[in-house]
């Protein structure tokens, strides 16, 4: 009994202050977060009003917030099936019976561990210099309709790596006998593909959804190093906009409305997501 | 061995291989460009792709002491190398802990099965929502420096390691800590002396997923410690942007300084990396 007491009460002196320390800073600022999403507050002095859901009602009729909103959907879900397509196929022909399989893997898996800024960086340059040079075009980053497109191409650049490491996992979980019972059955190529290495791997396909989508959403980098939001404000994301307009342009209230609205989106997308998830594996 | 040898180049997928050789321009085009345009002068930046991307004339290393200089970049090595370091040291400590607690008592105790869902659902929280009310918060508490964005990490890199390190533990036998019980060792005693070593193999994906995270970030030390005049080796690409001007020899040059320590890392430990984030993605 006396032993029982010593053990409860360690695992209390464990768990209790580190439950402090992130309510502290991860609940407490959450709860500050809400409730300066009902003030004017403009994030310097101290003089406030509470203004209700005057900021919420303001967001919907916001055009720059739905730009940023449109722009971060479009992104996140054009990179998300972009990334998805090239790694699956990335990761099909790095567990092929390649030669130089190692080396392969290693060098591919270079971009993941690259900071995301000083990547932008370099790509900027790129868009800038390079292929205008070779295609004699204007500048992406400077076209309002393609700029988009720049940012999609710098975070599949690094997304690839990570999510062709996980198909590879995926892959070899799949047992050899599997084919081989495939090829008796005449299952060859797409077919194969389609019918057996795809369902087998599908948990591993959902995992990538959630971490690409919940990144892509999330994109912060990129648009620091290679638009800063521009041109005519097409590529500002949800995070640029609330970090931009929030810290400096005197919009911390309103855009606190803003982040609670996007911390809700984010936690639909993941609900929905955990649920399919779930249906999935109930079904293996 | 001929007959030998023709059999070993049949195994191998040669027209997959042979792509892939190809493929590799892709991941390394960006990285020799910047190599490249590194070492050269402003005066050899012509305007043709095929000048931008030769030789440089001569391989000097006049750009990196130059960018060393208006970076302070030892400085800013030695600023992500303590936050990065921190980090991953308490978080190994505090997380392990937490993620034992949890993993312990989930099954019989209201509290710590609430208080698992209550840390693991931190998760979904984006940063963007925290930021304004933690720069505010770090500036009452006078901990907007590098402290803070250590204690930030710590807490933002919670969910995902207990919810690890309480996976992990489901599969250590409690046994082991009862045999311990018995001779008379405290419950602290026992974790540090037989359960934290049985740990290694996650501790170590808990440290690279923590320290690939903390080392490359930019945001958080640039909403924290914008005002201590502190930067991190990211950071500073970012803050002295300006000074390049359109200087992109002395540019390329910091950020290839910026990328050179996570290659070596990569270069020193790339099983233990890819070990790591394979670990972390897919439990």
């Amino acid at each position: 009994m006396k032993s029982q007491n010593e053990r409860a009460r360690t695992f209390l002196m464990i768990s209790i202050p580190i439950l402090l320390l992130f309510f502290a800073f991860n609940t407490l600022p959450l709860i500050k977060g809400f409730m300066y999403s009902f003030t004017n507050f403009r994030g310097y002095g101290t003089k406030f009003d509470w203004v209700g859901w005057r900021n919420y009602i303001d967001l919907f009729t916001d055009s720059r917030v739905g730009n940023s909103y449109w722009f971060t959907f479009k992104l996140a879900l054009v990179a998300t099936i972009l990334i998805n397509i090239l790694s699956l196929v990335m990761a099909l022909a790095l567990n092929a019976k390649i030669r130089f399989k190692s080396f392969l893997r290693g060098m591919y898996f270079i971009p993941n561990i690259l900071g995301a800024l000083v990547v932008g960086y370099i790509f900027s340059y790129i868009f800038t210099y390079i292929l205008p040079a070779i295609t004699s075009t204007a500048s992406m980053l400077a076209n309002k309709n393609l700029a988009w497109i720049a940012i999609v191409i710098v975070c599949a650049w690094q997304s690839i790596a990570m999510n062709t490491l996980i198909y590879i996992s995926g892959l070899q979980t799949v047992p050899e006998d599997v084919y081989e019972a495939a090829s008796l059955d005449g299952a060859t190529g797409w077919n194969r593909f389609r019918y057996i290495t795809f369902p087998l791997i599908m948990p591993f396909f959902t995992i990538n959804m959630v971490l690409c989508m919940k990144n892509n959403l999330m994109v912060f980098d990129q648009i620091m190093a290679l638009t800063k939001g521009g041109p005519a404000q097409s590529t500002e994301s949800i995070s640029f906009l609330i970090y931009n307009n929030g810290m400096g342009g005197g919009q911390f209230g309103f855009q606190s409305a803003n982040a609670v609205i996007f911390f809700i989106v984010i936690v639909i997308i993941s609900v929905l997501q955990l649920k399919y998830l779930n249906k999935k594996e109930e079904q293996l | 061995m001929p007959a030998q040898e023709i059999k070993a180049t049949e195994r191998f997928n040669w027209p997959v291989t042979i792509l892939l050789l190809l493929g590799l321009f892709t991941v390394l085009f960006p990285l020799y460009m910047t190599v490249i345009i590194a070492f050269k002068q402003p005066s050899e930046m012509t305007n043709s792709v095929m000048g931008l991307l030769s030789f440089p004339k001569e391989w000097s290393f006049d750009n990196f002491r130059e960018a060393m200089r208006v970076t302070d970049f030892w400085r800013s090595l030695f600023n992500s190398f303590l936050i990065t370091g921190f980090t991953v040291a308490v978080s190994i400590i505090i997380h392990s802990l937490m993620g034992y607690a949890v993993a312990r008592n989930m099954g019989r105790s209201k509290f710590y099965r609430f208080s698992y869902f209550y840390i693991v659902s931190g998760m979904f929280v984006p940063f963007a929502i925290l930021m304004m009310p933690l720069v505010k918060q770090t500036a009452q508490l006078h901990i907007d420096n590098m402290f803070g964005v250590i204690i930030l990490y710590v807490v933002f890199y919670m969910p995902m390691n207990v919810l690890l390190y309480a996976g992990y533990l489901k599969n250590i036998p409690i046994a082991l800590e009862e045999a311990a019980h018995v001779d008379g060792a405290s419950t602290w005693t026992t974790y540090w002396k037989i359960i934290f070593p049985l740990m290694w193999p996650m501790h170590a994906t808990v440290a690279v997923l923590t320290a690939l995270g903390t080392w490359n970030d930019v945001m958080t030390p640039l909403v924290i410690m914008s005002g201590s005049g502190m930067t991190t080796l990211p950071l500073a690409q970012l803050t002295f942007q300006t000074q390049f001007g359109t200087n992109y020899n002395l540019a390329f040059a910091s950020y290839l300084l910026a990328l050179l320590p996570m290659l070596i890392f990569y270069v020193v430990a790339q099983k233990q990396i890819i070990n790591g984030v394979i670990n972390g993605a897919v439990k």
